[in-house]
């Protein structure tokens, strides 16, 4: 009896109380990554290397005032970005990290994440509505608009996955990724990888991110639906956001880069070099790096023990990842989290290298190419998938 | 009171007391906030009849689809001009003499039907149960109601464009 609540139970505090920081420390990565992308060093002060500023930033937001626009529409204005955060978090109890790592497996879970997702727009829609002026109100329209477009075609890049893996289960679909030995992504001899392009571009836009940012683009809307919120309710709608960048790259991963699957899963001896190999290198690998070369050459004493510190853990965590009993529970989830990262990267990486599109230009991506295109690879995988 | 119960009446009071609330606001956003809390409660039904495709259907239908388009014309259309408005035809009697009327016929009727037992779906497989039914028992009438839908779509364009 103990089995079957007890890990669903772990897990779901595991990620209330993990993903606020781990969302913080995603801020991080993207302001580090889009510095050095703009030849900058990015936060270097609070910590070594910046490493504190997520703990420095989540303080701030925390003693900040709440500010409440006096006619604002009070009872939606609260209660906007807790349903937003809601959803977010809601959708990480169908998503699964591995095998045994997850909450619960639906029967219909990549719904209950779609329909979660357009739930979720709402939050943003009502704040937007409720802070009772101009820039928000414009942000909330262009939202929906948007949700409302975008949301076609990633359904429609959806059901070509869903037409592989024959079930909406999460849990389900990594398990017949397996048995037919494809991720899904290279299925029908590259026929679906259109098809995960277009969901991937469509869910770029669903997570208002950056080339299709225009809920909040910041040079003509201050900062959209968002503008009037301050404070830990601002902080809420910013977790929201990395709660559903993460989502969604979850659900790329899952139905299609082979979700807890390690390359090549049916190819026994790669094993070895693979799931012990990898993380090895990916942990230890940096954390020896940033004890011979970084520390040495921090000037401020307690920056370089806090890095000698930090390149210590990266290390140790490599080496327990070496044991074959903690290996054989942590090398899926692993696999899982690598790969979200490896999403998480490219998103940061369009932010960096794609200017805004312009409203009209949104809507023709949205109406004009993606739901033509996805209608096309539905009816081309349909025909490649039955020969 | 076992949980199933407990959830029947949770969802319930759900879908009935947004509906109530949903014809009662004045602000046009509160009546549809409302109205999404009635849905999510007759979503919540769904769920408890072991149907959960239609349960997360209506919310992507209902929620995601249709009542954001409500908001979107509520914020284009600033409708609070009716906020201040006050009912003036004075029919209510008529409404209540109705009401009372056909709430007694319900009554009279609830009291002499034979209900039969509720089924639940069975428990797995409800998605592919869907599809085997439309796309294998019903395909004709399914599509034929997916021509009349595609019908509706062309001649709402058709109204909406401007004359040249």
């Amino acid at each position: 009896m103990i089995e079957f609540w007890l890990i669903p139970v772990v897990m779901m505090l595991v990620i209330v109380g993990l993903f606020p920081p781990i969302a913080g420390y995603i801020v991080l990565v993207e302001r580090k990554v889009l510095a050095d992308m703009q030849v900058r060093l990015g936060p270097m002060r609070v910590g070594p290397h910046g490493l504190l500023q997520p703990l420095a930033d989540a303080l701030k937001l925390l003693l900040k005032e709440d500010i409440i626009p006096r006619d604002s529409d009070k009872g939606i204005f609260y209660v906007a970005p807790i349903l937003s955060m809601f959803t977010a978090f809601v959708a990480f109890g169908v998503v699964p990290f591995s095998e045994q790592f997850r909450i619960a497996d639906v029967n219909v879970g990549l719904l209950v994440i779609s329909a979660l997702g357009s739930v979720g727009i709402l939050g943003i829609v009502l704040g937007g509505w409720s802070s009772n002026s101009h820039y928000p109100l414009l942000g909330a329209l262009r939202s929906s608009a948007q949700l409302v477009s975008y949301e076609l075609a990633m359904g429609l890049g959806l059901v070509c996955g869903v037409m592989s893996a024959g079930t909406l289960s999460m849990v389900q679909i990594v398990r017949n990724q397996q048995t037919q030995g494809v991720w899904y992504v290279f299925d029908n001899w590259g026929a679906m990888a259109p098809a995960f392009l277009i969901f991937f571009i469509a869910a770029v836009a669903e997570t208002n991110r950056s080339p299709f940012d225009l809920p909040e683009a910041e040079s003509e809307l201050v900062a959209g639906f968002h503008t009037e919120y301050s404070g830990f309710r601002w902080a809420l709608y910013m977790l929201a956001e990395y709660g559903n960048i993460f989502v969604v790259s979850a659900v790329s991963v899952t139905l299609f880069w082979g979700g807890w699957l390690r390359p090549f899963p049916s190819v026994g001896w790669l094993e070895v070099p693979l799931n012990y190999g990898v993380p090895f290198l990916l942990f230890a690998g940096p954390g020896i790096a940033s004890i011979v070369l970084l520390a040495p050459k921090l000037k401020y004493a307690p920056h370089r023990y806090g890095m000698l510190v930090v390149g210590g853990a990266l290390t140790l965590v490599g080496a327990i990842l070496l044991i074959p009993a903690v290996n054989a529970v942590a090398a899926a989830p692993f696999w899982f989290l690598l790969k979200v990262a490896f999403f998480l990267y490219v998103m940061i990486w369009f932010r960096g290298t794609f200017p805004r599109y312009r409203y009209d230009q949104l809507m023709d991506i949205g109406w004009k190419v993606l739901i033509p295109l996805g209608l096309g690879t539905i009816a081309l995988n349909a025909v490649v998938g039955m020969i | 009171m076992t949980l199933e119960a407990f959830f029947f009446y949770a969802f319930t009071t759900l879908a009935l007391g947004g509906a109530t609330l949903a014809i009662t606001r004045r602000s046009a956003v509160h009546a549809a906030i409302s109205l999404m809390v009635s849905l999510l409660g007759v979503a919540g039904l769904y769920l408890l009849l072991n149907a959960e495709f239609l349960f997360v259907s209506q919310i992507i239908l209902y929620i995601g689809g249709i009542l954001l388009l409500f908001l979107f014309v509520i914020m284009l259309v600033n409708l609070d001009a009716g906020r201040g408005l006050r009912q003036f035809h004075q029919r209510w009697p008529l409404g209540a003499a109705v009401t009372a009327i056909a709430g007694v016929a319900f009554a009279i009727l609830w009291s002499r039907a034979k209900l039969p037992p509720s089924q639940t779906m069975p428990d797995v497989g409800n998605v592919e149960l869907v599809a085997d039914t439309l796309l294998q028992d019903y395909l004709v009438p399914f599509e034929v109601v997916s021509l009349l839908l595609l019908v509706a779509v062309v001649g709402s364009v058709l109204l909406a464009r401007k004359r040249a």
